[in-house]
């Protein structure tokens, strides 16, 4: 699929709505500039050590916005600030203002709720030690889906969705660590999207695969444009400059990461406008 | 520094050594410590064998259905040890009752809730790990002077499960704790970024994975407290008849054995019965709870 394809400008989008809830193919075509994440000179700190300060940056609804830079220049902890995963690490701070629509991010006391709503995938897959289907009922048990029936709808909607249902309808309760690299991506993004989440963070989804599942996650991605907010830290630049509705360039400057340019992935990876960025993508720094 | 002017002979010297360094020992150096080895384990494995071969022979005749329902007669020298067995079955049920919940609710703060450097937490581990060292000898002193006479629970068998729970904790604690604490972090990140409680990841992952340590520390704790004499004299006593409740008095098989072997002239024969019995119930405890839990993660999928 070509990322140009969905690229429609403004208004001309068959929904404007910018999320839907069912079936992948209902997704509106594109996505729409309006913006749903606003974030405000958002600093995190691990202790007395400053690792990302500075960052303002809107993300839009339905869109996919890829982070790219080197490594270590802060992009997990803004993901991991988005949905106050920052709060299991002892001794983190985050300051600024971040905002999910009307929510308060950083102030809201229900974190059960904003997780729910901004789902994320981690670098390795993560399944847990249950079985294929439980991996995705536990969690929707526990966020109050009690009908049976539902949760098992559930479950094979979202592993069509992520294209396993084919490949594991037949042994659903097998162990979801004898599932490959790929499949267990592909099974922790089900159990994400199983809560129907607004926005998707994706932490280097795809470092840890082979190409060709690498692929499949990313054509997975691709399908979603519209559907879900996505938010993608990446190190592949071919990959990102084919998903990236928007592309954000973050940069260490003596130790701590900052936004270095952001804008549509048109600008970003064929103009450039900062000399930090034009080296980076034409792959001379970094 | 080998000197360019040396003569030949010396040359010759320290090729000969590094061809054949020390001869016999080196060349076979490898088989030697092979053997060596082998033979370590082998004792080890040997003295094992040897005393269950000596329980075995020696104690097998006497082991009838008799021998394991009657009651002892003639200060032991007769009869049977049905009594006995209950009231080891009963201190050991008060035992695990007791330490299980308690030593689990202990690791989760410790490794959940309180963080590893804290001082508080580091003060538990420490009292644990003194507690572990202390002779059982010393437990039953406590286990008299509080439970039997504080409490006024006297010579039962709950006294006696209570000191044994006291003796197990610590093993049962520090393992727990290491079970959990070595469940991955990925399952922790994963199960917040879903949204799940604190409650609910503890629940239904971190205990279900932690359940491979609880078992090992159940099992080491069950041994203590199976194989545990001195603490038991002092608080469950030594009365050999049946026990009608767990507020009565009741003679443990080891507290039998130790009875039978010093005091008892003649009474070997059923001694050696009596640690036949008893190493049957350790093997078969173990066998049991090990089998329960393997069979409970199966059922969950939990394959670590």
């Amino acid at each position: 699929m070509n990322s140009q394809d969905h690229h429609c400008p403004p208004g001309k989008c068959k929904s404007t709505d910018g999320v839907t809830i069912g079936p992948v193919e209902q997704g509106p075509p594109c996505c729409v500039p309006h913006p749903l994440i606003r974030v405000q000179n958002l600093a995190v700190s691990y202790g007395k050590k400053r690792v990302l300060g500075d960052i303002s940056l809107t993300i839009n609804r339905g869109c996919v916005t890829a982070l790219i830079g080197p490594s270590g220049c802060g992009k997990t902890s803004f993901l991991s600030s988005l949905n106050r995963l920052t709060d299991l690490i002892p001794g983190c701070r985050v300051e600024g203002e971040i905002s999910l629509g009307s929510l308060d991010v950083r102030a809201t006391k229900d974190v059960m709720a904003l997780r729910r709503r901004v789902g994320m995938i981690f670098q390795k897959p993560n399944p847990f030690p249950l079985s294929i289907r439980k991996n995705i009922e536990m969690p929707l048990k526990e966020h109050g889906v009690r009908n049976r029936h539902e949760r098992l709808e559930i479950i094979e909607s979202v592993l069509q969705d992520v294209g396993l249902w084919d490949e594991v309808k037949d042994r659903l309760d097998a162990s979801a660590l004898s599932l490959s690299g790929g499949q267990q991506q592909r099974l922790c993004i089900a159990r994400a999207i199983a809560l129907r989440p607004e926005v998707l963070l994706l932490d280097e989804p795809c470092s840890a695969l082979d190409p060709i599942a690498s692929g499949v996650v990313e054509e997975l991605l691709t399908s979603f444009r519209g559907r879900y907010t996505i938010v993608v830290v990446t190190h592949n630049l071919q990959q990102a400059r084919r998903i990236a509705d928007y592309a954000a360039f973050f940069w260490t400057a003596e130790g701590t990461g900052r936004l270095i340019e952001h804008g549509s992935g048109e600008r970003i990876f064929e103009a450039p406008q900062q000399p930090l960025t034009i080296a980076y993508v034409n792959g001379k720094a970094g | 520094m080998v000197n360019a002017t040396s003569s030949t002979d010396f040359h010759d010297s320290i090729n000969q050594t590094s061809r054949f360094p020390n001869g016999f020992w080196a060349a076979n150096k490898n088989a030697l410590m092979t053997i060596a080895i082998w033979m370590i384990a082998a004792s080890v494995s040997g003295l094992f064998l040897w005393i269950l071969f000596d329980i075995l022979t020696q104690g097998l005749p006497t082991v009838t259905w008799d021998f394991l329902t009657k009651a002892p007669r003639n200060a032991g020298r007769e009869g049977g040890i049905g009594p006995i067995i209950i009231s080891t079955i009963f201190v050991l049920g008060v035992a695990i009752a007791v330490s299980v919940p308690v030593g689990v609710g202990t690791a989760i703060l410790l490794a959940e809730v309180t963080q590893a450097e804290s001082v508080f937490a580091s003060f538990v581990r420490r009292s644990l790990d003194v507690l572990a060292g202390v002779p059982s000898i010393v437990f039953g002193l406590f286990g008299n002077s509080f439970f039997c006479l504080y409490l006024g629970l006297g010579f039962s068998i709950l006294s006696g499960g209570l000191t044994l729970a006291c003796m197990v904790l610590p093993i049962l604690i520090r393992a727990t704790e290491e079970g959990i604490r070595s469940v991955p972090k990925e399952y922790r990140f994963g199960a917040a970024a879903l949204g799940l409680s604190r409650s609910a990841t503890l629940f239904r992952l971190v205990l279900p994975a932690a359940v491979p340590g609880i078992v090992v520390g159940l099992v080491l704790g069950i041994g203590r407290a199976l194989a545990e004499t001195a603490a038991l004299i002092f608080t469950s006593g030594y009365v050999d008849r049946m026990p009608g409740s767990v507020f009565d008095s009741g003679r443990v098989l080891s507290v039998h054995i130790f009875d039978l072997s010093m005091n008892v002239a003649g009474g070997d024969r059923h001694a050696y019965g009596s640690a036949l019995v008893l190493v049957m119930i350790l093997f078969s405890i173990n066998t049991i709870v090990t089998w329960i839990a393997h069979r409970w993660l199966q059922n969950r999928i939990i394959t670590t």
